[in-house]
């Protein structure tokens, strides 16, 4: 013997298919519906994923040191103590908390070739510790990159390099001012060339030993910045408690904090994808109200039969609402099977160079790596279904609230 | 006969008005969230570039051929105050200033930048930038004194400066030879673009010809005005330049190649948007007329053994899906309109612009456009697709045979 769901159940898969054709285009519109959702997502979220990214990456870290005032006035006269003078800041960014940290000196500077004269960001670094933290160590694609705090090479960006109209292995001129106002002037070669995804980064920064900016700035042994990363660029504001405790009077800013623009952006994001989901929902459930009102209406009559036999109107809603859940269910397993299938063959970036120099101004560079987020398919998911349910409630109570003898004897409208 | 065909579709229309109504219900939302998107982009995009360009850029500069992608100081335009008033003769246009640039190294008492300079003519460069109108602090340029500086924010403060205190200027001149100057500062600005208030200066050009070693040369002639006379202006310059083939002229786009690609880039991912929103619609449409023509078979079957054609009965789905198209995209448009024509009038803002606004420097409230090329394409396209989708009901009822049909319940 049927149990009554199981009965239910039944009708409803046969019901579904008894217009083949309009429950086809009907699960079609729900998997492109939701292909849209996911795939517009995964695009967004991985345009800002790479905004993030690069910004991390261009020498900010997840948490950044500095001297009180030097963010608004980066001068060389406002430096922090070296890491090594402060044994409780040592410890906490050599244990495992920090995954990687490098102290660096920055100074703005002027840069001299033969033929053009330039601004750029002098950054003197340790290229042992800097390795892993930022851009720079992966960056060097002509030449070497810099052998130790001390090397006498600088590195130079492929554009400034094009721009100053010299070549790797040549001598330039850099003119900064040390602590006491005169301007500091030493010529050096250039020992590589880095190449980034913007061309910004490659203009503005020439890259040093940190030694040899000190010797050259005659300093002693204080340091500009100190920047570190932790484990992952969320949830950052326990560790940044903690650096902020142990560096005592200094400024202490997560990536957050320095670039709040990023910050506003991310959560921008979510409202956007929020809206985005929802609009789409709302598209797709004049559809599915519509192919369910016709679907009740066209078996009024046996509704009214069903009825007259004894099926209990909550039967016949739930009847109507599985219909309903089914043509959901197998519509969203197509289109996440639609989605998984699309960006399978973009899961290593999609070219976008043509409208490169648009997305330098945005701050991106030009391959675009599509990131699926576990979450935003699950609320994509989440909101078809149960909204959708929600849209079907009406065709469905319409359908339980017909009186038999009125059903049956009405043949037609 | 066809106003047979016109009354039966109209007819049948209203067999299920629910249905109908869901229908032109769901296209009226495509049409007006399209209108408010598309109006809502337009706006954004013309703010974006109305306030980029007027800061300095202009909307179109003359410059020697190469300077724009190599800006060396030797690629000058000679004789540049006779053909910017040249220009101004043939545009009729008073907004044509001239310019020159160069890099130096920038010293105030504590402190030594390098900063760009530019030369600007003061009596000319109110009408193409609004920079000289961002002064924050003394006074812009007047015009009077030849040797006096305005000054970027940030490059203020870095340098420690306010207005009163004198700058150091040493840089390398057009031939090669040493620039350099001592120069009071009147004035500071604040344009809100980090780049231009972190680097840059502006002095007299006659000063900085002087002190750079420019002769009557300059680097570019910016000429402004109002972007729908564009071409009109351009049509006058680029006679001005017919005997000099050292010269070139050119637009925004050429001059910011950023701004023009990120807004490509931002109108081709928002059209993905609006085509899965169209599709969706669309097959809401296939939807409701494949229902409506499977639910008369029996009855085009006897149409059919009365001898009505296929081809009319076509025409009659046809007539039907355009009336159901047309309403909604009339609804649509209507709505679409107010909607938009409010945001117009009271603007519109959302959270998060301030810090958008301060980044691609636009206002943080928009105004839609209203035009018909931000009325017209989302409403039209979802009334092609709508009736591209129509198009499969019909061939289904091709097929069908009087009799086969007259069978069917």
């Amino acid at each position: 013997m049927k149990t009554p769901t199981f009965m239910l159940i039944t009708i409803a898969w046969r019901n579904l298919w008894r217009n083949h054709r309009r429950s086809l285009i009907m699960l079609t519109a729900i998997a492109i519906g939701l292909w849209g959702m996911i795939w517009m997502t995964a695009l967004m979220r991985g345009m800002v994923d790479q905004m993030i990214d690069s910004a991390i990456n261009t020498l900010s870290g997840h948490v950044q040191i500095h001297a009180e005032g030097f963010l608004d006035d980066p001068s060389i006269e406002r430096t922090l103590p070296p890491v090594r003078d402060n044994p409780a800041l040592q410890s906490l960014l050599d244990s495992a908390r920090v995954t990687h940290w490098s102290e660096r000196i920055r100074v703005p500077a002027v840069i001299r070739s033969e033929r053009d004269v330039l601004g750029v960001t002098l950054v003197g670094i340790d290229p042992q510790q800097e390795s892993g933290l930022s851009f720079i160590a992966d960056s060097v694609t002509e030449g070497e990159y810099l052998a130790g705090v001390d090397d006498r090479h600088v590195l130079v960006g492929r554009k400034l390099l094009e721009r100053l109209e010299t070549k790797s292995g040549r001598r330039i001129v850099l003119m900064s001012q040390d602590p006491d106002n005169n301007i500091a002037e030493r010529g050096f070669r250039i020992g590589g060339v880095f190449d980034t995804d913007l061309q910004v980064t490659e203009t503005s920064y020439v890259f040093a030993g940190i030694e040899t900016v000190r010797a050259m700035l005659k300093m002693g042994d204080g340091v500009s910045e100190i920047s570190l990363l932790g484990p992952d660029y969320r949830n950052l504001d326990a560790l940044a408690a903690d650096v902020r405790a142990a560096a005592g009077k200094a400024d202490t800013k997560t990536w957050l904090e320095l670039d709040p623009y990023m910050a506003t952006m991310l959560g921008v994001m979510d409202g956007v994808i929020l809206i985005w989901f929802s609009i789409i929902f709302v598209a797709l459930s004049f559809g599915l109200v519509n192919t369910l009102l016709m679907a009740v209406f066209e078996r009024t009559r046996e509704i009214g039969l069903l009825q007259a036999l004894g099926m209990p109107p909550a039967n016949i809603l739930i009847m109507v609402l599985v219909e309903s859940l089914i043509m959901l269910l197998i519509g969203l397993l197509a289109g996440n099977l639609l989605s998984w299938l699309t960006i399978l063959p973009i899961q290593d970036g999609i070219d976008i160079s043509g409208v490169a120099a648009g997305l330098e101004w945005a701050g991106m560079s030009s391959t675009l790596l599509p990131a699926v987020k576990s979450s935003d398919v699950l609320l994509a998911n989440a909101i078809v279904l149960v909204l959708g349910i929600a849209a079907s409630l009406f065709p469905a109570w319409r359908a339980s609230r017909k009186v038999p003898v009125e059903a049956i004897t009405r043949i037609w409208q | 006969m066809t106003n047979t065909t016109t009354l039966l579709a109209w007819r049948n229309i209203w067999r299920h008005p629910r249905r109908t109504l869901l229908t032109i219900a769901a296209m009226v939302f495509a049409d007006v969230l399209l209108i408010f998107m598309l109006g809502l982009q337009l706006g954004q995009y013309r703010m974006m570039i109305d306030n980029s360009l007027a800061i300095f850029t202009g909307q179109m500069q003359v410059q020697a051929d190469g300077y724009n992608d190599e800006p060396y100081m030797y690629r000058t335009i000679p004789a540049a105050d006779a053909l910017a008033e040249d220009i101004r003769a043939r545009t009729q246009l008073e907004a044509v200033a001239t310019r020159g640039y160069g890099f130096a190294l920038v010293s105030s008492e504590t402190r030594t930048l390098g900063a760009q300079i530019s030369g600007v003519d003061p009596q000319f460069e109110p009408r193409v930038s609004t920079l000289p109108g961002l002064i924050k602090q003394g006074r812009y340029l007047d015009g009077k004194a030849d040797n006096e500086i305005v000054i970027g924010s940030t490059l203020a403060r870095n340098l420690r400066i306010e207005p009163g205190d004198e700058l150091t200027i040493l840089g390398s001149g057009r031939d090669g030879s040493m620039a350099a100057t001592v120069t009071p500062v009147v004035g500071i600005y604040e344009s809100g673009n980090r780049d231009m208030d972190r680097m840059m200066l502006s002095m007299p050009l006659d000063t900085f010809r002087d002190v750079f070693s420019m002769g009557d040369t300059a680097h570019s002639i910016v000429i402004g005005g109002e972007r729908e006379r564009a071409d009109r202006i351009a049509t006058g310059a680029q006679a001005a330049l017919a005997d000099k083939d050292s010269l070139v002229l050119l637009d925004w786009e050429t001059l910011m190649p950023g701004l023009k690609q990120a807004i490509q880039a931002d109108f081709t991912s928002a059209w993905f948007m609006y085509a899965v929103l169209i599709i969706l619609v669309a097959f809401g449409m296939l939807n409701t007329m494949l229902m409506s023509v499977l639910e008369r078979t029996h009855e085009f079957g006897i149409l059919l053994a009365l001898g009505v054609g296929h081809g009319k009965l076509g025409r009659m789905i046809v007539t039907e899906s355009a009336v159901l198209a047309t309403t909604g995209m009339l609804i649509g448009i209507l709505i679409g309109a107010v909607v938009v024509g409010y945001y117009l009038v009271n603007g519109f803002t959302y959270p998060g612009m301030e810090a958008m606004g301060e980044r691609f420097n636009i206002p943080s409230v928009l105004r839609p456009e209203v035009s018909l090329r931000s009325l017209l394409p989302g409403p039209l396209a979802v009334f092609l697709a709508t009736m591209l989708a129509s198009l499969y009901p019909i061939l289904h009822m091709r097929k069908l045979r009087p009799t086969e049909a007259l069978q069917a319940v």
